[in-house]
């Protein structure tokens, strides 16, 4: 990273830059509307490649910084390929990573220096559900938790506020635990 | 007491058992807890009519012969046709009794009532397969200031407290009660999950008649890809009106009934709904779609095009472009639940070894394999896909007394 991008010391989340961003959304919050796009593709069998580009936000096309791509596949006792990690797997490390970089965020402003953050996550499943074995078990997870080990310069109830505030500030949380509405289609 | 066969339950399909078995002469009695057509007296709400056209109300030994065969039975007339076809029948019939246990006896079986204990070879159980209304799990969270409310204890809309009403579920029953509920001027929410939409009448016949005509009705339980499947298919989206109207959920929206997505939960004063809304729309109307090609190919093979109507599609169903995802009970005036999610069967009362994990009686199309000379008769899909359906019943009745003949007759050689 060069110089001028490089954040402010600490945890290494230049807030200045977020907190400035609610500011201009105060005047101009059409900037706030995004749209997050990812373009996927079946390779073979259960195996599928995502590929992410670019979105749109603050009234503009935005490219990442390089392509990235994900896959994933079904593990071997789906007597799949396990070629990748499972969809749901990659759910979770949505989760994860969004609850961590909400921690550290937190953390930055609250002038708090993490030296360690891990987060373990586990998910509960009936795949009577998927399989529609029985009708009265959902497809989905039945339960999530999410575990932090977390060595920071604050007292365990300061940490405890931080993972929680992470929480409430959190896209992936919420994209978990409230409803959406999704369309798909075919062209 | 002794006799070959107990039959529990004076519906029509127990006394047109009781025919199957009267002209067989085997010997049997029927046990009713309250009286003859039961539920039909006591557990149906008061616009209620049959589903099914007044030419399709036929049981063994009776047929309709009124001069409305397109119509549909109020509740009242179908006691009436019951009544008239206990009268016809005229079994032996302890009503009044209620069965209190089922158990193994010997060879045979042992039926304890609170007038009375039956022995006896063989057990019809034909009490209904709607006896108990089944909840969401979610319903356990429904704020203790709404009303709760199943179809069984729904009359009228006026018996509802005034302000807005959130109904659970968009097949038959739900669909009637939002309709005439919302017409009563309690705003009505509609949370639609999996639900199967049929036009009242297509190319001119009503859609029962085509699905008797084409076979569909006839298919049987060991033909069909997935019976569990099947008989978990939920009832259509059909309303038995002097005007042979259709009511989809188009229809509602027009009324100004709100669509959203199937009950997620309730959170903070709010109910939740998934955002499957679309999804689930789509699939009934591509379902809906396939039944009427499968009509078309039916047509079309037959060469008889030129005896109906032409071939038309319906509007898709109309979803708004974001439905809402939850809804604030007490902002909104919901002051009313009505949980229209189904029913199952209570087989409480029957002890034996015969029950799956989630307690569904096991039974390869009404023979309960597992208690031999036990059968059950009235379920969903029990043997027929018309098995729910009043003309259903003569078919299965005749199988299930031909087998339970073989079986006493197997017995009496054993002997």
């Amino acid at each position: 990273m060069s110089d001028t991008s490089t954040p402010p010391g600490l945890n290494g989340v230049n807030v200045e830059h977020l907190l400035g961003a609610r500011n201009i959304l105060g005047d101009q919050p059409e900037a706030g509307q995004f749209k997050w796009r990812v373009t996927n593709e079946w390779l073979h069998g259960t195996h599928s490649k995502t590929q992410v580009e670019g979105y749109f936000g603050l009234g503009q096309e935005n490219d990442h910084k390089a392509s990235y791509s994900f896959e994933s596949d079904h593990p071997l006792v789906f007597a799949a390929e396990d070629n990748a990690a499972t969809p749901v797997e990659i759910v979770l490390t949505g989760l994860a990573s969004c609850l961590t970089a909400g921690v550290a965020a937190v953390a930055q402003v609250r002038e708090i220096q993490l030296r360690s953050v891990k987060a373990t996550v586990e998910a509960d499943m009936d795949i009577a559900g998927i399989l529609g074995a029985d009708p009265e078990v959902r497809n989905g997870f039945s339960n999530v938790k999410v575990s932090y080990d977390i060595d920071a310069d604050a007292t365990p109830a300061d940490i405890e506020a931080l993972v929680a505030q992470s929480q409430k500030r959190s896209a992936v949380y919420d994209i978990l635990t409230n409803p959406t509405n999704v369309t798909v289609e075919v062209n | 007491m002794q006799t070959t066969t107990v039959v529990v339950g004076a519906g029509h399909a127990g006394l047109a058992v009781s025919h199957c078995l009267a002209a067989r002469g085997i010997d049997h009695v029927v046990i009713e807890r309250g009286e003859v057509a039961h539920t039909w007296r006591t557990e149906r709400w008061e616009s209620l009519r049959l589903l099914t056209p007044n030419w399709q109300t036929k049981v063994p030994g009776l047929a309709y012969d009124g001069d409305d065969p397109d119509g549909f039975m109020t509740a009242a007339e179908v006691v009436a046709f019951i009544e008239h076809y206990a009268r016809l029948v005229d079994p032996p019939l302890e009503t009044g009794t209620i069965v209190e246990s089922l158990t193994k006896n010997g060879d045979g079986y042992q039926v304890v009532t609170d007038r009375g204990t039956w022995r006896c070879a063989t057990v019809v159980i034909a009490s209904g397969g709607f006896n108990i209304p089944k909840f969401p799990p979610v319903a356990a969270a429904l704020p203790g200031t709404i009303e709760s409310v199943t179809p069984m204890d729904y009359t009228r809309p006026s018996a509802l407290p005034d302000g807005a009403v959130l109904v659970v579920g968009a097949s038959a029953t739900g669909v009637q009660i939002a309709d005439e509920v919302h017409r009563s001027g309690r705003p009505v929410t509609l949370a639609v999950g999996e639900h199967v939409r049929m036009p009242r009448t297509y190319r001119g016949k009503d859609i029962l008649w085509w699905m008797d005509r084409t076979g569909l009705h006839d298919e049987r339980y060991d033909e069909v890809d997935d019976i569990v499947r099947a008989r978990r298919v939920p009832s259509p989206q059909l309303v038995g009106t002097p005007e042979r109207a259709t009511l989809n959920l188009n229809d509602l929206t027009d009324r100004g009934v709100r669509l959203v997505g199937s009950i997620a939960g309730f959170s903070e004063g709010k109910a939740q709904f998934s955002g499957s809304l679309r999804n689930k729309c789509n699939l009934a109307d591509l379902k809906q779609g396939r039944l009427l090609d499968t009509i078309d190919e039916w047509v079309d093979e037959n060469g008889c095009g030129d005896e109906f109507e032409p071939p038309h599609r319906f509007e898709p169903t109309r979803v708004e472009e974001s439905p809402p995802l939850t809804l604030d009970l007490a902002s909104e005036g919901v002051r009313t639940v009505i949980w229209a999610t189904g029913y199952e069967p209570d087989h409480s009362w029957v002890d034996l070894p015969v029950f799956d994990r989630k307690g569904r009686l096991r039974h390869e199309g009404g023979v309960v394999t597992e208690a031999p000379g036990v059968y059950r008769i009235g379920l969903n899909f029990l043997r027929r896909r018309k098995s729910s359906f009043i003309h259903g019943t003569a078919d299965d009745a005749r199988d299930l007394t031909d087998h339970l003949a073989r079986h006493i007759g197997a017995d009496a050689a054993r002997s």
